[in-house]
């Protein structure tokens, strides 16, 4: 990005000073600049200002090929197998799943430091858009449809995630914390998960489900298989085989 | 809303009426009282049937122009205390609710952005369309204008459905551009969303017709000898930008009944579930939304190409490269429409792709900057206000085409979507580009449209104001942006925002200043007409045709149509001193007769908005057969042209 910035800083600071400096040099109260009435035209200069911008454009749409396929956000990262997380989109909170650990959580993301994440993203209500702004961009959450990302934090500590996209009367309020821990604690964090009496399945879907602001962190210490997928599969009326009440979460 | 519906009225009952909320019913009362205000104004002085024949009825493209033009300015107004509101709240609103409870603040941000697109910038800039082009290629009118005023109508009617949401019913919360399933009729089951839609849709309309007019006169109606490499470049825009509203704007009437179709008739283009896909919402609505912002700055480039060759009493540099330039924006506009989403989910390839193709439009655009430079440069530069907007446009154009180009890179474009710096860098294109644009047109063809010319004190002030301001209110949104703030956000918990929207709210309120000068100029201007008055109809040295006729220009506009030989024609006639030769006319010197065909199609789409909405169905068929019923009466009226040759004025046949 900076680099991009720099560059193009090459060509608008000039403008800006040219303006002001022939703005100057050529005003018609006392300016000393020469007044040539009927100069229109110029091929150098012709050629000099189709050029720079093809130039300068042609550099940058290198850099742009370049990195939207070295940070496409699909794009697995190097390093340890990635942990998996489900996020479904609610009014006005997110439910992230963890389907290698069977747990899932409202309003609270955690994850080991220094290991790639992998995200796949649903809505279950309006258009959303996921992003922890401390660890990259973000992409949308549609229901019926999946999309994906893959972020790394490389710090221990505490981020702020959130929906970006306005989706109603709680949107201002949509928000996580996404905690990156230690192995240890991370691992300490899903035993208090695992203790949890609430267990995700229809009953509690369609009670967390109910619009509301601000909604409390909740620990689900089980989730039933291909939760997700089901979730998303809904939308077309197609049900899972072994997602026994999926469909009674909608009514 | 009440639940049940009645012939007669729908969905429409008493709780329709604002007294949710004190600001909601305090903007009601202002919009009531401004009408009622103008009716009784009209009525004392008596001038009824004055504005009926003089403005209402009329089709002369000068009144019809000057119309659209006070619309603009009205709905400016409008627009911008939203904005204000906006400001305000989010100055306010750190771990609190501020002062407005969400569903009106989304209101407020929904009809912020609707009006001035769709209700300023549009109207602005068909009326600056109206009242130059026929003035500028020599023609007595438009193509067609009776068309011209049923546009002007239409244009009226959607926002007249957008003044009436703010006294009957809600207006949408779903923000200008109406993403479902948000949008849809799950989400958002008020009359709100509906409002949003007939009036966009009633009067996209009426711009349709507009672009089918203005590319006729403009290939059509030129003086003999106007090639189109001798037009100005404010005709070469306002081709360009018709070319793209005709082909633009069925998408969004397209989107936006399909919209329609989902809410009211329970149809699932766009719904979450039935196989709808809120994708090709997107999709459409940009396929419309990108071209449509090149609809409403080309015209403005071509104002400031117009400005600055004239104040610099210069010819303007590089006019081929201008019109070329001009012409590869208008193709490139329908090939970047992606760029509004690259985070729904695309592979790399496709991103990349309108990444670069976006980027591509930066030269055209560069290229124009530096044009208009080389205008300055050898010129003799006079700073009336028209030229303060234009020397500011060109310092404060290039930092949002800098901002611009960084959101087309989609890595970046995926930490920055959906936060404030987008709102900063459209902000940028829109203010600095579009409106500096405009308000530059209205104060260099005020003297024009009326005789005498606005006060410059008042018009410097207004620069400089809005200027000033548009730092103010911008550059911190550009920080919060990368701070990570989201648009559209109500309140916040964040410490650190907080100063940084206290300053843009200063910022706007040095705006509302801009705007309150700009009032003010036109009031101390017209005190002192007779001070300010122009005798010769050229009081800036202009180059153009449309400064070879008096001011204001007669009805039927030119005397004698000029024979054209050359670019900046009656500036050579000014230097050789010989006058324009005038072309050879057959027949008595015609004007169109006026019409209420403008009025009886703006009512039927009054009637037919206003029916879609609150679901009185009678009152939609109503005014469909008043359409219906008045386009075939129409066709049966042979005698439009009246005879002007004896008239106070004319020219001797």
């Amino acid at each position: 990005m900076w680099r991009a910035f720099i560059l193009m800083l090459l060509v608008v600071v000039p403008v800006i000073a040219l303006t002001l400096f022939f703005a100057w040099r050529y005003r018609a109260s006392g300016g000393t600049g020469k007044y040539r009435p009927d100069w229109d035209r110029s091929p150098i200069v012709e050629i000099t200002v189709w050029g720079i911008p093809i130039v300068m454009i042609g550099i940058l749409a290198t850099w742009v090929w370049d990195k939207t396929h070295s940070l496409d956000p699909y794009k697995p990262l190097p390093g340890a197998e990635p942990l998996r997380i489900e996020a479904i989109a609610l009014d006005w909170k997110w439910l992230f799943i963890y389907p290698d650990l069977n747990v899932a959580v409202i309003n609270q993301l955690a994850f080991p430091v220094g290991q790639p994440l992998s995200f796949r993203i649903t809505s279950e209500v309006a258009l959303n858009s996921f992003m922890i702004p401390a660890l990259g961009g973000q992409i949308y959450a549609m229901a019926g449809m999946e999309t994906q990302l893959n972020l790394q934090a490389n710090e221990i500590g505490t981020m702020q995630g959130r929906n970006m996209q306005f989706s109603g009367d709680g949107f201002a309020g949509q928000t996580f914390d996404a905690l990156s821990l230690s192995q240890d604690d991370f691992d300490a964090w899903v035993r208090e998960l695992k203790q949890s009496d609430e267990h995700l399945n229809a009953a509690s879907f369609a009670d967390i489900s109910k619009p509301s602001t601000d909604a409390p962190v909740r620990y689900f210490s089980t989730v039933p298989p291909d939760f997700f997928s089901n979730r998303v599969a809904h939308f077309m009326g197609i049900e899972h085989e072994n997602a026994p009440h999926a469909k009674a979460a909608d009514q | 809303m009440t639940d049940s519906t009645s012939f007669l009225l729908g969905r429409l009952g008493l709780d329709a009426l604002p007294f949710y909320s004190w600001v909601a019913f305090s903007g009601a009362l202002v919009t009531v009282a401004g009408g009622v205000g103008f009716l009784v104004l009209v009525t004392w002085l008596g001038q009824w049937r004055a504005l009926w024949t003089g403005w209402l009825t009329s089709v002369d493209h000068k009144r019809i122009g000057i119309m659209y033009i006070i619309l603009a300015l009205v709905m400016l107004v409008r627009g911008f205390v939203d904005a204000i509101m906006m400001r305000l709240q989010q100055a306010l609103s750190l771990n609190s609710q501020g002062y407005l409870p969400p569903e009106h603040f989304e209101q407020i941000f929904s009809s912020h952005g609707t009006i001035m697109i769709f209700f300023m910038a549009m109207p602005f800039m068909t009326g600056l369309l109206n009242f130059i082009i026929p003035l500028q290629i020599g023609a007595r009118d438009v193509a067609f204008p009776v068309l011209n005023a049923i546009s002007f109508w239409l244009t009226f009617a959607g926002a007249g459905l957008m003044l009436i949401s703010l006294v009957i019913g809600k207006f949408s919360t779903a923000g200008w551009t109406g993403y479902p399933p948000y949008s849809g009729i799950e989400f958002t089951p008020g009359v709100g969303v509906d409002y949003w839609i007939w009036s966009v849709l009633v009067s996209g309309v009426g711009t349709t017709l507009t672009g089918i007019n203005f590319v006729v006169t403009i290939l059509r109606k030129r003086a003999p000898g106007m090639l189109l490499m001798r037009m100005p470049l404010f005709t070469w825009t306002g081709l360009c930008s018709s070319i793209l509203i005709i082909f633009a704007f069925p998408a969004l009437t397209v989107s936006t009944t399909m919209l329609a179709l989902d809410r009211t008739l329970g149809m699932h283009f766009f719904t979450n579930d039935s196989g709808g896909n809120v994708m090709n919402y997107m999709n459409l609505f940009w396929i419309w939304g990108h071209p449509e912002v090149y609809i409403l700055i080309l015209p403005a480039f071509g104002i400031f190409s117009e400005v600055v060759a004239t104040f610099s009493s210069k010819r303007l540099f590089g006019y081929p490269s201008l019109v070329y330039a001009t012409a590869v924006i208008a193709v490139l506009s329908f090939t970047v429409w992606l760029h509004h989403f690259f985070t729904m989910g695309a592979g790399a390839n496709v991103n990349a792709i309108f990444g670069i193709a976006t980027m591509v439009i930066a030269v055209p655009t560069g290229v124009k900057v530096f044009d208009w430079l080389f205008t300055m440069f050898r010129g003799r530069i006079r700073f009336e206000p028209p030229m303060l907007f234009t020397i500011g446009f060109m310092c404060l154009f290039v930092i949002g085409g800098m901002s611009g180009v960084l959101l087309a890179i989609p890595p970046i474009n995926y930490s920055t979507h959906n936060t404030t710096f987008l709102v900063a860098h459209f902000h940028n294109m829109i203010i600095p580009g579009v409106l500096f644009g405009y308000l530059a047109g209205y104060m260099y063809w005020f003297p024009k449209a009326f005789g005498f010319q606005l006060d410059r004190t008042w018009g410097a002030r207004s620069f400089w104001f809005w200027m000033v301001g548009f730092l103010l209110a911008f550059m911190p949104l550009y920080a919060l942006g990368l701070m990570g703030m989201p648009r559209r956000l109500e309140t916040y918990d964040n410490p650190d925002w907080q100063p940084l929207l206290v300053v843009a709210f200063v910022g706007a309120c040095l705006i509302f200043l801009g705007i309150l000068s700009l009032v003010l100029q036109l009031w101390v201007s017209v005190k002192n007409r007779k001070k300010l008055l122009d005798r010769t109809g050229d009081p800036w040295d202009g180059r153009t045709l449309e400064w070879s006729m008096p001011s204001p220009p007669p009805d039927w506009n030119f005397d004698t149509v000029p024979v054209v030989s050359s670019r900046d024609a009656f500036h050579e006639a000014k230097r050789t001193g010989a006058p324009l030769p005038a072309a050879d006319e057959e027949g008595p010197l015609c004007v169109p007769k006026n019409s209420v065909m403008g009025p009886c199609m703006g009512a039927a789409g009054m009637c037919i908005g206003f029916g879609a909405v609150w679901h009185i169905w009678w009152l939609a068929f109503a005014g469909l057969a008043i359409a219906v019923v008045a386009i075939i009466g129409r066709s049966f009226v042979l005698d439009t042209e009246r005879d002007v040759s004896g008239e106070q004025g004319a020219p001797p046949t």
